[in-house]
């Protein structure tokens, strides 16, 4: 048997070096798939834009923007008359009623919508691919008794149970996140995910794994969850674009302690009585643009990952 | 039976049902009874060929010895220990030491793991190679089946069908086994690398000394390999015996109409075979026929075959067969050639047949 070690040993490479490879490979491939689809390109190039325009604004508060001006929250500029103020080269979207620059509003919000975002949307797959998973894998007694707690959660009114929650504790971004995260569609997709594992379940690799001497948990986490993964990861496309969407509605009504966002942006208008004025435009379009462009954004990578993931929408 | 230390596994009376539901409450109306009173024995480093149609059962008995699924009644003895009740890490522990090859190699293998982790699973699983010497067992095990060690970081999709079978060799020989259960491991291949893999198979069987049992349908491969032979038909085991015995010298009928069905590299033999051509379908195991299993099909069928059971007889010293009209006194009475014969003799006689 050295013989055969030995000339195995010329063969090795790192493992690290190998799963690196690994990976590379799969994202190249995927990445092709992906790029055949317009939809996608668009939605990942907004996701891009939106990335680089929150980036943006603390780089140009330390350069070329005055803090007691641009400042989104705080900044006011004494040297125009009245505000709210229309587009102008020193405001290039304009000033709210307070007197704060918008455009310094929009950008400073959107790392913010983007956590919100990604947290949400990671703690709710997280909890549907566990749920999907475990009671697939069970059946039974497990599986009824978590597929009622689904239909409870999808059955659950959402925002109004936001709005109590927010009338009982000061709600901020990560304590919004993770409630939206909890409460928010996670019985959807916890059903779409536990259809899939199903399939997966009676996979003849499954049973070669409990031959092998897997347990329970070493064949949920290790073969079913990784094989669940691209259909959450598809998922949790499309829940950021929910999560975003509630957080602009609870902040419209004012029930966030948050101190700067999109939807609040929007109430500030409304508070001040511009809302529905037409000379306005300025204080209410960007960060609704805002809103639906990011929104929908997620939404486009999530449909053009779906083609990627579901090999009966490929074209090919 | 041969000696008792020679056995490595003693199946007795192993029965499989799996109930069927209907309606609102789910009441139990039945059992589709997929394997029905298999006893067997395999010896060490023997082959046993275990043949029959889709549908007889002979997988589920496989799966049924190797616990995938839990047994409804009966016993199994391996190296002289009761396994059918095991569960938890006793269950485990078997696991090191039966293993099975599966029938899909495209479908056995997770699609999401390299080779090293689809053949280091049992490793890690059972942590009897430390984390650092895995790689050199893994390339060990891919060496012995004859693939290149340097693939062990590519993804099943990326080897053809003989390779992919080659892998899941390896895995079940990861943990040093002594019985395999081969689930008609090449019939999901071309036939030019049907005879690679069954080579394959049998040079390992003698280089680590593993015993099989082999489920197949296609009898030439069986004959091929197989050490002693089991007949299966409906659930039931029908005839078991030496290969060369049950090959030469079939005792039941189904037996003989399966044979019958093979052809001969041999034209002047081929034209002058008579084939039996069986009437009708398999029955449905959900609902077997009164009496014995084959009384639907069988051309020497009598009254008491739709009456009571064949029992299972050792007829001839490692013989056995499951028949009314086989005894040991006169073994070869069901033979449907001679009772055809007979027959027409009869008629010419003018004498009526009962």
């Amino acid at each position: 048997m050295t013989s055969i070690s030995q000339s195995a040993d010329t063969a090795y490479v790192p493992i690290w070096r190998v799963r690196l490879n690994l990976l590379l490979r799969g994202m190249k491939t995927n990445w092709a798939m992906f790029a055949e689809n317009p939809i996608g390109l668009i939605g990942l190039g907004l996701i891009i834009f939106f990335g680089l325009f929150a980036l943006a604004q603390p780089i140009l508060i330390d350069t070329v923007w005055k803090p007691s001006v641009y400042d989104p929250v705080s900044g006011y500029d004494i040297e125009i008359a009245y505000h709210p103020s229309p587009p102008s080269a020193r405001h290039l979207l304009g000033t709210d009623p307070l007197g704060r620059d918008i455009l310094s509003q929009l950008m400073y919000s959107t790392r913010f919508e983007f956590a919100l975002g990604l947290i949400s949307a990671i703690v709710t797959v997280l909890i549907a691919t566990t749920i999907g998973a475990v009671s697939a894998y069970y059946g039974g007694i497990i599986d009824t008794l978590l597929m009622r707690f689904v239909d409870l959660i999808i059955m659950v009114p959402f925002l109004p149970i936001l709005i109590v929650l927010s009338a009982l504790m000061a709600i901020g971004m990560i304590q919004l996140a993770l409630v939206i995260g909890i409460l928010s569609g996670f019985g959807g997709t916890a059903i779409v995910i536990k259809s899939q594992a199903l399939t997966i379940k009676v996979k003849p690799y499954i049973e070669a794994a409990r031959i092998a001497g897997g347990g329970d948990r070493h064949i949920i986490f290790k073969h079913m969850v990784p094989n669940l993964m691209p259909i959450s990861l598809l998922y949790m496309m499309f829940v950021v674009t929910g999560a975003i969407f509630s957080e602009a509605v609870l902040s419209f009504f004012g029930l966030t302690e948050i101190d700067m966002s999109w939807g609040l942006m929007i109430n500030t208008t409304q508070v001040f009585g511009y809302l529905l004025r037409f000379d306005t435009w300025y204080l209410l379009i960007p960060a609704s643009l805002a809103i639906t462009l990011l929104c929908a954004a997620f939404y486009l990578v999530g449909r053009a990952l779906d083609e990627v993931v579901n090999p009966r929408l490929r074209q090919r | 039976m041969p000696m008792q230390q020679d056995i490595i596994l003693n199946v007795e009376n192993l029965k499989m049902y799996f109930p069927i539901y209907r309606g609102v409450f789910k009441r139990q109306v039945g059992d589709v009874k997929a394997v029905d009173d298999v006893s067997l024995y395999v010896r060490h480093g023997e082959t046993l060929g275990l043949v029959g149609e889709s549908g007889c059962g002979k997988t589920t008995s496989g799966r049924a010895i190797i616990r995938l699924y839990k047994p409804t009644a009966g016993k199994v003895v391996f190296k002289g220990k009761p396994v059918n009740t095991l569960h938890g890490d006793e269950l485990r522990h078997l696991h090191q030491k039966m293993q099975m090859i599966f029938q899909d190699p495209y479908a056995s293998l997770n699609p999401r793991q390299s080779v090293f982790r689809i053949i280091s699973e049992p490793l890690a699983v059972h942590q009897l190679v430390p984390r650092n010497k895995r790689k050199e067992r893994v390339a060990e095990l891919m060496q012995l089946v004859g693939l290149n060690p340097s693939l062990m970081t590519r993804y099943p999709h990326e080897f053809s069908g003989g390779q992919r079978q080659r892998i899941g060799i390896a895995r079940a020989l990861a943990l040093n086994p002594e019985l395999i259960i081969c689930d008609e491991p090449i019939s999901a291949l071309d036939v030019s690398i049907q005879a690679q893999v069954v080579n394959l198979l049998e040079e390992l069987q003698k280089k680590l000394k593993l015993t099989y049992i082999f489920i197949a349908h296609d009898l030439s491969m069986v004959r091929h390999i197989s050490d002693r032979v089991a007949i299966m038909y409906l659930g039931k085991i029908v005839e078991m015996g030496e290969r060369e015995e049950v090959f030469n010298n079939p005792y039941h009928p189904y037996t003989q109409a399966l044979l019958s069905a093979v052809p001969i590299p041999d034209p002047e033999i081929e034209e002058n075979r008579k084939r039996i051509l069986l009437k009708g379908d398999l029955p449905s195991p959900a609902n077997p026929p009164k009496g014995c299993n084959f009384n639907t099909r069988c051309p020497i069928a009598e009254d008491i075959c739709f009456q009571e059971d064949p029992p299972y007889l050792e007829i001839t010293p490692g013989h056995f067969c499951a028949c009314h009209f086989v005894k040991p006194e006169n073994p070869h009475s069901a033979n449907i050639m001679n009772r055809q014969k007979e027959k027409e003799n009869s008629v010419q006689a003018g004498k009526p047949v009962n």
